[in-house]
């Protein structure tokens, strides 16, 4: 034992991948402190697992090439916080987290992290990263579970437990021997399928953010491009393409820290002054809206500068109001009689106000149909230049009328929010700004992942 | 002088008609419930119309194209909103309130239908 005594003091890299290399309990203890203690050689016959720190038995996960000690204590933390913390992983898009307050903290980025119970993030995507002061916290929870499921497991003709010995009938050792097995394989399968789904959560969030960034990246070449030589419009279009590119990024980081507050608990002083800042970010867009239609009022109205399923679902350049607040629903309770009474007249005027644009909307439509359509422009007609340039100018002049169209649907939904703040609790309007943030970033995603589809 | 137009107001007798154009767009918008200033080809003047009697409320609609003084009042009513916008103008009870985005806002944060049942345009 002298031997690897001594070689146990050096250094941990070499000592742990050599085959030969086994631990003993008492030794163990003495020897690591922040190390993971007990790799052992599953070949050997003669291990006997009296340690209280257990091993993972799957040859293949104990080294890995890389950091070896770290490995095994990696895999295993995946499956520890993986059993903590996802129930069902609901998600999520665009790099923001889940709706019911759940644990996850997401940076921005291309590394994803998922918290772990006691506040650490792990980088999922690369194993080899764990926090080696962490493992053995998280190792020793997963450990007893090892345990247990070891107690009748067998690996060659080397025997684990005396428990088993105790029973001393060949048959039922056999039997508990297949059973444990067949348990260890379906818990592994179902840890393994976990950890595939994460892995899918996470590429797609990266998806998202990729197809924004190329989405942006191409915008700002076109741009550079372009230059002066084109259009004052196609140049209005792209710079609030590119701004609300940022102010979109800005608004997540605002709802992720918002997020943060409610999920900590925070006191209402200085959660509201959160809720604040998301408001007036939205005052923000709602500027840049009105800069932009004043602009280009068509490139606000068709929506590019929006993903597709949002466009589809758009109301005169932007969101309904009266959608938004159907889409908040019940997720306000406990609202006060007051607040409900509030609220169902907040929809209900929301709703006639849209119908009131949109029948306006469509009063223009069709008296620019009248006026293009007009006789005097007609094949019988004379043919009268005059003629055709006044209808032309009278068509100028209600088009011209959209941009106030335009304008009136943008105050709507930026007096919806606002009221909706006025009537919630500070809380119950933090609640409502995640949710209404969390659906949009859904949207969005789902735009991404059609986009994305694979097709035959 | 005789009023031109349909609209859904009534005629005036001309023997008590103002002379000051804007005297005489007071005085017809106190004398209903909900006054709406409008021209026939204003859509957005249509998108008003339509949100009261979304509402149930039944507007008195002065079509000011169809009115000879109807320049005359447009002017009045641009001075008096301080925009190059004269319609659509909305009056409940007399009082002025805007356009359509005044309108619009008051509605949304509550403040309308209250006004309106003051001044007996709505009912419960």
């Amino acid at each position: 034992m002298q031997s690897f005594k001594a070689a146990a003091t050096t250094t941990n890299q070499d000592m742990f991948c050599h085959s030969s290399f086994f631990l003993r309990g008492d030794d163990c203890n003495s020897r690591h402190q922040t190390h993971f203690p007990d790799l052992g050689e599953l070949d050997h016959p003669a291990v006997a697992f009296h340690h209280d720190d257990a091993v993972d038995l799957s040859p293949s996960s104990i080294f890995s090439s890389k950091s070896s000690n770290v490995a095994v204590a990696a895999n295993d933390l995946h499956y520890s916080a993986l059993n903590t913390s996802i129930g069902a992983t609901e998600m999520v898009s665009g790099g923001t987290g889940c709706l019911n307050t759940g644990q996850f903290m997401y940076q921005k980025g291309p590394a994803f992290g998922v918290s772990l119970g006691n506040g650490h993030i792990e980088n999922w995507a690369d194993s080899g990263l764990a926090d080696k002061s962490q493992q053995t916290d998280t190792s020793t929870d997963i450990d007893t579970d090892y345990k247990n499921q070891l107690h009748g497991v067998q690996h060659g003709p080397m025997k684990v437990d005396s428990v088993d010995q105790s029973k001393s009938k060949c048959g039922d050792l056999k039997m508990l021997r297949r059973l444990a097995q067949n348990r260890e394989a379906a818990r592994k399968s179902r840890l393994r399928k976990k950890a595939y789904v994460q892995q899918l959560e996470n590429s797609r969030l990266k998806l998202t953010e990729m197809e924004q960034e190329l989405q942006r990246a191409r915008q700002q070449s076109c741009f550079i491009r372009t230059g002066l030589s084109d259009s004052v419009m196609g140049n209005a279009a792209l710079a609030f393409d590119m701004e609300y590119g940022g102010w979109l990024d800005e608004h997540q980081r605002l709802i992720n820290d918002l997020r943060l507050a409610v999920n900590s608990h925070m006191g209402d002083n200085e959660l509201c002054i959160l809720v604040a800042g998301v408001m007036a970010h939205y005052d923000e867009v709602f500027r840049l809206k009105s800069i932009g239609t004043k602009a280009d009022v068509f490139h606000m109205l068709s929506g590019m500068w929006k993903t597709p399923a949002e466009r589809c679902f758009m109301w005169l350049g932007g969101f309904r109001s009266s959608e938004l607040l159907k889409i908040l629903g019940n997720h306000l309770e406990p609202l006060t009689e007051q607040q409900l009474m509030g609220i169902c007249n907040l929809q209900q005027s929301s709703q006639q106000a849209e119908d009131a644009l949109s029948q306006g909307m469509e009063a223009l439509q069709q008296s620019l149909v009248d006026t293009l359509s007009s006789a005097c422009l007609g094949p019988t007609a004379s043919g009268n230049v005059a003629d055709y340039m006044g209808q032309m100018a009278i068509a100028m002049g209600k088009l011209a009328t959209l941009e106030n169209f335009l304008h009136q649907a943008d105050l709507l939904r930026q007096q919806t929010l606002q009221q909706m703040h006025r009537i919630l609790t500070t809380r119950q309007a933090a609640r409502a700004l995640l949710v209404i943030s969390d659906y949009t970033s859904r949207l969005r995603a789902l735009s991404s992942l059609w986009l994305a589809r694979p097709r035959n | 002088m005789h009023y031109q137009g349909e609209s859904w107001g009534y005629y005036m007798p001309t023997s008590s008609m103002p002379s000051d154009t804007m005297e005489r767009v007071v005085k017809l918008a106190s004398e209903s419930a909900v006054v709406i200033f409008s021209l026939s080809s204003c859509c957005m003047c249509h998108a008003v119309k339509r949100l009261f009697c979304g509402m149930g409320v039944n507007p008195t609609v002065y079509e000011l194209d169809q009115d000879l003084r109807g320049k005359e009042m447009e002017r009045a009513l641009m001075r008096l909103l301080g925009n190059s916008q004269a319609v659509p103008v909305v009056f409940i009870g007399g009082k002025l309130i805007g356009s359509m985005d005044r309108v619009m806002a008051s509605h949304i944060n509550g403040t309308l239908v209250p006004l309106l049942k003051e001044a007996g345009a709505l009912w419960l």
